[in-house]
C-alpha cells in the first residue's frame, strides 16, 4: 500500500509521517509536492503537521488553495482515504473536508505534551485496530487546537459516531473528559460523513516506537492498512 | 602593495566629525588606526562598516586574546572555533555541528522578537555548515519573578523561542532557566542549535575562486536592525528602549524555506560557501567570507533586493533584516542555484563577485562608496587586554564564614526548608516553559526537557546524543575560575547521567563591561577556569559566542559563561533516566556530602545571602566520577542517575521522587553516616562530584565506583507512590509527602505566572 504525504513549504511533520509509514508500518510512502497536481497513485493521502504557508493568517487558510489540495479534495470526494494530522486537520477543516474549526488554544499558549485519548468509535477506517474505549497515549504539539463547532454539528457528530478520539485523563478519573486546548466536548479527532477523512490534533506518527515513550499511535496506520488493503 | 584609491564622499553623506565617530562607537585610537589603514579619512559608509565589524559583538576585541587559552583540539574535532559552528565526528561517517549564541540586548527591550530572532540566527549558523538542525536548547536568566516587568520578559522570551522553533520544526529538547535579581533589566537569552550531517557534506564559509558570483538569498533587505551589532556592544540604559527599532523581526516561515533550500544548495555542489547575514548583515558576512578565503570581493548595493526604495549603501550594508543568506556560487552554475531557490520561492540576486584584486570594495552602481585594502577590515581589528582586578567587595563576600549564619526558626523542620528550595523558581519544574516548545517533532527525542540532559537518537544507528547547557552564575560571581570549572563539570555530569560520554562544548560568555577591571577579571578567570576543566575532562571548545556589556543602571549581571555540551551515547540501551524507576531499588550516592554551604541556593533562598566560597571541584575527581558512572551504566547496573546540584542532596532526592509526575516514587533514605557534618550542609549543601544512582545491583555499582577511587554507599531504597520521602540524618528526620513535594516543585512557576495574568 502506498501512502502519499503532502509537503507544503513549511510542513515539518512530513518526514515523521514518512518514517511512521515506512519504518513503523513497513509500507511504501512518497512525498507529494504542494505545487504539483500529482498524487502519484497513492492509496491514502496524509496531510501532515507543520505550518503549511507560515499560518500567519489562519492555520491552513492558504494551504487549501494550493495546487495539490485541489487534487486531494477531489480524491477525498471520490472516497479516497485522507488523514489530516494537526496542521493537516486544520487544512482539512479549511478545505471543507471536515466540519468545524480549530481555534487558538484556550490557554492562548502553544501546548506540547503527551495526552491520553479515548477511542470513541473503533469502527472507522482509521480506528478499527483499537478496542472501543481504549485509552492511548499520543503527543500533541499545537497552538491552534481548540475544536469548535455549533451544538447542532457536535450533536450530529456524536450521534453518527464521528467523534473518533476524545481527550481524557482528568487528575481524578482516567475516563474523565479533559481537554488540553479547550476543545468543545474534549474532541481530539473527527471523521467526515462518508468516513474516509479523519482529522486529529494529536500526532499518531510520533507514537510508533516504544523508545520514544509510546507506540499507541501505530494503530491508526494499521487500521488504514487493514481496511484499505483488504 | 595595494594602491589606495580615493573614495569620494557620497552626496548627502554627513561630514566625518569627532562626534559622528564617537556615535559610531569608535575610540580616537580606533579612528586613527582606520585612517592609517586607508591612508585617508573614511567615508560615512566606511565608518558604518567599521563601526559594525569592530564592534565587540563582531570583533571579540576584548575576549579574543583570552580565548586563545581554550583547548580546541581532539582527533574527532572536524571544525573548531572561527566558523559558523563547530563540528565533531560521531562515527559512521556522521558528524554533529553545534553552536550557542546570545540575543540578550534585543530580548531586554523586545522579548518576543529578540528571542525569536536569536533562535533564527543560531539555526542558520548550523545549517550553513551543511547540517540539518535536529535539536535546540536554550539557557535563560531573568530577574526575580516577583517583578511584573520580569514576568513580561520571561513570558515574551519563552513565547518567542517557542513560536520560532515550533514553526521551523526543530524540537527544543533542553535548557535551563534561573532567576536572580542581578539579571533584572538585562535578561540573558542564549540559544543553542545542534545539527546532524554526513562528514562529507561539511561546508565552510570561505569565499574562493575569482569570478565566482556572490548571491543574496532570502528575505529582502529592509531598514530594520541597522546597527544591531553595535547596540549589542554597549551597556543597556534608560535610553535603550528608544533602540527598540534596532531589534529585528523574525519570520520563521522564510527560515524554514531557507533551511531546506540551503541544504539542497549545499548538496547540489553548485556553491562554494554560504553564510548567514547575521549581526552586521551583508557587511560581516561578505567581509568574513572574503577574509577566510584571503580573496578580494566586490559588491554593488544597487543589485541587493530591498524592501523599500531609496535605501542608501550605508543602510543596505548594515541592515540586520532577518532570514537572509549570502552565497558564493560556482561560476557557470548560477542557473542551478536559481532553480533550487525558486523551488522554495526565495528571492535571489547576484550582487557581486570574487575578484583577484586584494580589496574589499562596495559600489553603488559604478560609484565606489567603500574600499578597504585586502582583508585588513577583519584582520586589523584592534584587540584589548585591559586591567584585571578582582573587586574587593566580592573577595570579601567569598571569604565570609557562612557556617556562622544562624538557622531560622522554621528550619527546625527540614521539610519546610526543602519545600522552600523546591519552590525556588530556579530549582522548580520548568514545565510551564517547555510545554510551550515542541519537544517531540522529528521523532527522535528519547528524553526531553526536565531531566539531567536531553537525549536525541541518531536514526539509522544505535547511538544517541546527550545534550545539556549549564552555568551557575552565583558561583562564577563569587569565584570566577572555580565557577567556570564547575559549569563545565556539571554539564559533563549531566551528560554522563543520561549515559553519554562528554565530547565537546560550545560556550556563551555573558559578562558586563570589560573596560571595568573587575569585570575583565571575571572574564579572564572564567575563561581560564573553563579551559582547565575542558582540558581535564577531554572536552575541547569548538566555538561559541561572547556577549559583553550586559549591564543595566544597577550594575553588571552575574558573570555567566554558559556551557553547551554534546555527549555521545554509544548504544540506545545505555540511555538512562533521572527519576526513580522501580520500587525497592537501592539508592546509591556516588561522592560524598561535605560541610560546604557557600554560594548555595539554600543561603540565597532561605537567608537572602550571596556569600561564601563555591564548593570545591577537584577536576581529576570529576573525571573519575564520570568514568565510574559511565562504566556502571554500560555494565547495565544503573536504573536511574541524577546529578546533585542546586539545592543539594535533599533537593536531588526529592526531584528523583516527583520529577516524573506520571510515575512518582517515595524513598527511604539514611544519611546518618555523615552525622558529624552540619545537618543543613548534608541536606542542602552543594558539594560537587555527586550523583544519585539507583540500582538493583548496588554492590556492583559500589565496586565500580571504588575502582575509580570514588566513594560510594547505599543510602536508601526507592518506595512506592504511596510512601513519602523520608530522610534520616543526625538531627531531626525529614519527612514530607509526595503531594507536598509535587506541589512545591511543579506549581511554583505556574502560580507565579498566573499572578502575572491577574495583575495585568
Amino acid at each position: 500500500m502506498k501512502f502519499g504525504i503532502v509537503t507544503f513549504p513549511a510542513s515539518n511533520c512530513d518526514y515523521d509521517a514518512y518514517q511512521a509509514v515506512v519504518e513503523g508500518l513497513g509500507e511504501d510512502a512518497v512525498f507529494l509536492w504542494h505545487k504539483e497536481h500529482d498524487l502519484k497513485q497513492s492509496d491514502v493521502i496524509i496531510l501532515p503537521g507543520g505550518f503549511s504557508y507560515g499560518d500567519y493568517l489562519r492555520a491552513g487558510a492558504i494551504a487549501r488553495f494550493s495546487p495539490v489540495m485541489q487534487d486531494v479534495i477531489a480524491f477525498a470526494k471520490r472516497g479516497g482515504p485522507v488523514l489530516g494530522i494537526c496542521n493537516g486537520f486544520q487544512i482539512a477543516c479549511e478545505a471543507g473536508l471536515l466540519p468545524g474549526a480549530l481555534l487558538r488554544n484556550a490557554s492562548l499558549k502553544f501546548v506540547c505534551e503527551t495526552v491520553q485519548l479515548r477511542v470513541e468509535n473503533s469502527d472507522t477506517l482509521f480506528t478499527n485496530r483499537y478496542e472501543r474505549g481504549a485509552i492511548i497515549r499520543v503527543p500533541i504539539a499545537h497552538g491552534d487546537g481548540r475544536y469548535t463547532a455549533s451544538d447542532e454539528t457536535l450533536d450530529r457528530l456524536e450521534q453518527e459516531g464521528r467523534v473518533a478520539f476524545r481527550y481524557v485523563g482528568g487528575p481524578a478519573d482516567a475516563d474523565e473528559w479533559w481537554s488540553p486546548n479547550g476543545s468543545m466536548r474534549a474532541i481530539g479527532g473527527v471523521v467526515n460523513e462518508a468516513g474516509n477523512v479523519l482529522g486529529l490534533m494529536p500526532h499518531p506518527e510520533r507514537a510508533v516506537d516504544p523508545l520514544l515513550g509510546s507506540a499507541d499511535g501505530l494503530g491508526v496506520f494499521e487500521s488504514m492498512l487493514a481496511r484499505v488493503a483488504a | 602593495m595595494p594602491t589606495h584609491t580615493t573614495v569620494e564622499p557620497r552626496p548627502g553623506d554627513p561630514a566625518i566629525t569627532p562626534a559622528l565617530i564617537a556615535e559610531h562607537g569608535l575610540t580616537a585610537e580606533e579612528h586613527d588606526r582606520l585612517v592609517a589603514m586607508l591612508c585617508r579619512e573614511p567615508t560615512f559608509t566606511e565608518l558604518g562598516i567599521v563601526s559594525a565589524l569592530w564592534s565587540e559583538h563582531c570583533s571579540y576585541k576584548h575576549s579574543r586574546p583570552l580565548l586563545r587559552n581554550l583547548p580546541t583540539k581532539a582527533p574527532y574535532v572536524l571544525q573548531g572555533p572561527g566558523e559558523n559552528a563547530g563540528v565533531i565526528s560521531i562515527g559512521d561517517g556522521l558528524a554533529v555541528a553545534f553552536k550557542i549564541e546570545s540575543h540578550n540586548h534585543p530580548s531586554a527591550v523586545e522579548p518576543y522578537q529578540g528571542a525569536a530572532t536569536g533562535v533564527g540566527g543560531i539555526l542558520r549558523d548550523v545549517f550553513t555548515m551543511g547540517a540539518r538542525p535536529i535539536a535546540m536548547l536554550n539557557s535563560l536568566r531573568f530577574g526575580s519573578l516577583e517583578s511584573p516587568r520580569v514576568r513580561y520578559l520571561f513570558g515574551g522570551v519563552v513565547k518567542g523561542i517557542g513560536d520560532y522553533g515550533n514553526c521551523v520544526g526543530i524540537p527544543t529538547v533542553a535548557g535551563e532557566v534561573a532567576f536572580d535579581p542581578s539579571y533584572e533589566g538585562n535578561p540573558l537569552v542564549n540559544a543553542m542549535c545542534v545539527g546532524l550531517m554526513h562528514e562529507n557534506e561539511l561546508i565552510r564559509a570561505v569565499a574562493q575562486g575569482v569570478g565566482n558570483p556572490i548571491i543574496a538569498v532570502g528575505a529582502r533587505t529592509g531598514r530594520d536592525g541597522i546597527h544591531g551589532a553595535s547596540f549589542a556592544s554597549e551597556d543597556l540604559s534608560a535610553q535603550s528602549e528608544a533602540k527598540r527599532p534596532r531589534v529585528q523581526v523574525g519570520d520563521p516561515f522564510t527560515e524554514k524555506l531557507l533551511l531546506e533550500a540551503s541544504l539542497e544548495l549545499i548538496r547540489s555542489g553548485a556553491i562554494v560557501a554560504i553564510q548567514d547575514m547575521g549581526a552586521a548583515g551583508l557587511t560581516s558576512s561578505s567581509a568574513e567570507m572574503a577574509a577566510r578565503g584571503d580573496v578580494g570581493i566586490r559588491i554593488d548595493t544597487t543589485l541587493v533586493p530591498t524592501r523599500e526604495s531609496g535605501m542608501t549603501p550605508y543602510e543596505i550594508l548594515l541592515s540586520e533584516s532577518q532570514e537572509r543568506m549570502l552565497v558564493v556560487a560556482k561560476r557557470g552554475r548560477e542557473a542551478e542555484v536559481e532553480r533550487i531557490l525558486s523551488k522554495w520561492d526565495l528571492t535571489t540576486a547576484v550582487i557581486g563577485e570574487v575578484i583577484a584584486e586584494p580589496v574589499y570594495r562596495v559600489t553603488e552602481g559604478e560609484r565606489v562608496v567603500a574600499e578597504f585594502p585586502g582583508t585588513r577590515l577583519v584582520t586589523d581589528c584592534p584587540t584589548y587586554t585591559p586591567d584585571a582586578v578582582e573587586s574587593a567587595a566580592v573577595a570579601g563576600l567569598r571569604l565570609r564564614d557562612v557556617s556562622r549564619i544562624a538557622e531560622r526558626p522554621e528550619e527546625r523542620d527540614p521539610a519546610w526548608t526543602l519545600e522552600q528550595l523546591l519552590s525556588s523558581p530556579t530549582i522548580a519544574s520548568k514545565t510551564w516553559v517547555y510545554r510551550q516548545y515542541d519537544t517531540t517533532v522529528r521523532t527522535n527525542t528519547v528524553i526531553g526537557p526536565g531531566g539531567d540532559a536531553a537525549v536525541v537518537r541518531v536514526r539509522g544507528t544505535d547511538r544517541a546524543l546527550a545534550l545539556k547547557t549549564d552555568c551557575n552564575g552565583r558561583y562564577v560571581y563569587l569565584d570566577p575560575r572555580l565557577g567556570a570549572q564547575i559549569a563545565v563539570c556539571e554539564a559533563a555530569r549531566n551528560v554522563a547521567c543520561a549515559g553519554g560520554r562528554p565530547m565537546a562544548i560550545t560556550n556563551n560568555l555573558n559578562f558586563g563591561n570589560p573596560r571595568k577591571p573587575d569585570v575583565y577579571y571575571q572574564l579572564r578567570e572564567a575563561v581560564l577556569g573553563m579551559g582547565e576543566a575542558c582540558t581535564a575532562l577531554g572536552t575541547p571548545v569548538t566555538g561559541g559566542n561572547v556577549s559583553l556589556y550586559n549591564e543595566n543602571p544597577g550594575g553588571a549581571v552575574y558573570p555567566t559563561p554558559v556551557i553547551g555540551m554534546v555527549g555521545v551515547i554509544d548504544s540506545l540501551v545505555h540511555i538512562t533516566a533521572s527519576a526513580f524507576q522501580q520500587e525497592r531499588d537501592a539508592i546509591v550516592l556516588l561522592g560524598e556530602p561535605t560541610a560546604e554551604l557557600g554560594a548555595s541556593e539554600y543561603l540565597a533562598r532561605i537567608h537572602d545571602v550571596v556569600a561564601g566560597a563555591p564548593p570545591a571541584c577537584p577536576l581529576d575527581r570529576e573525571r573519575a566520577l564520570i568514568d565510574a558512572l559511565l562504566e556502571a551504566i554500560t555494565s547495565g547496573v544503573v536504573r536511574s542517575a541524577h546529578d546533585c546540584s542546586d539545592g543539594g542532596l535533599a533537593v536531588a532526592l526529592a526531584e528523583c521522587c516527583i520529577m516524573d509526575r506520571g510515575a512518582p516514587h517515595g524513598a527511604h533514605v539514611d544519611l546518618s553516616a555523615w552525622r558529624t557534618l552540619p545537618q543543613r550542609a548534608v541536606l542542602f549543601g552543594e558539594a560537587q562530584g555527586r550523583v544519585v544512582v539507583t540500582s538493583d545491583s548496588p554492590d556492583t555499582v559500589i565496586t565500580i565506583a571504588k575502582g575509580h577511587g570514588i566513594p560510594a554507599r547505599v543510602v536508601g531504597h526507592v518506595r512506592g507512590a504511596g510512601s513519602p520521602l523520608h530522610i534520616t540524618t543526625g538531627g531531626a528526620p525529614l519527612e514530607i509527602s509526595l503531594a507536598r513535594l509535587d506541589d512545591a516543585y511543579h506549581e511554583a512557576i505556574p502560580r507565579a505566572m498566573s499572578r502575572a495574568v491577574a495583575s495585568q
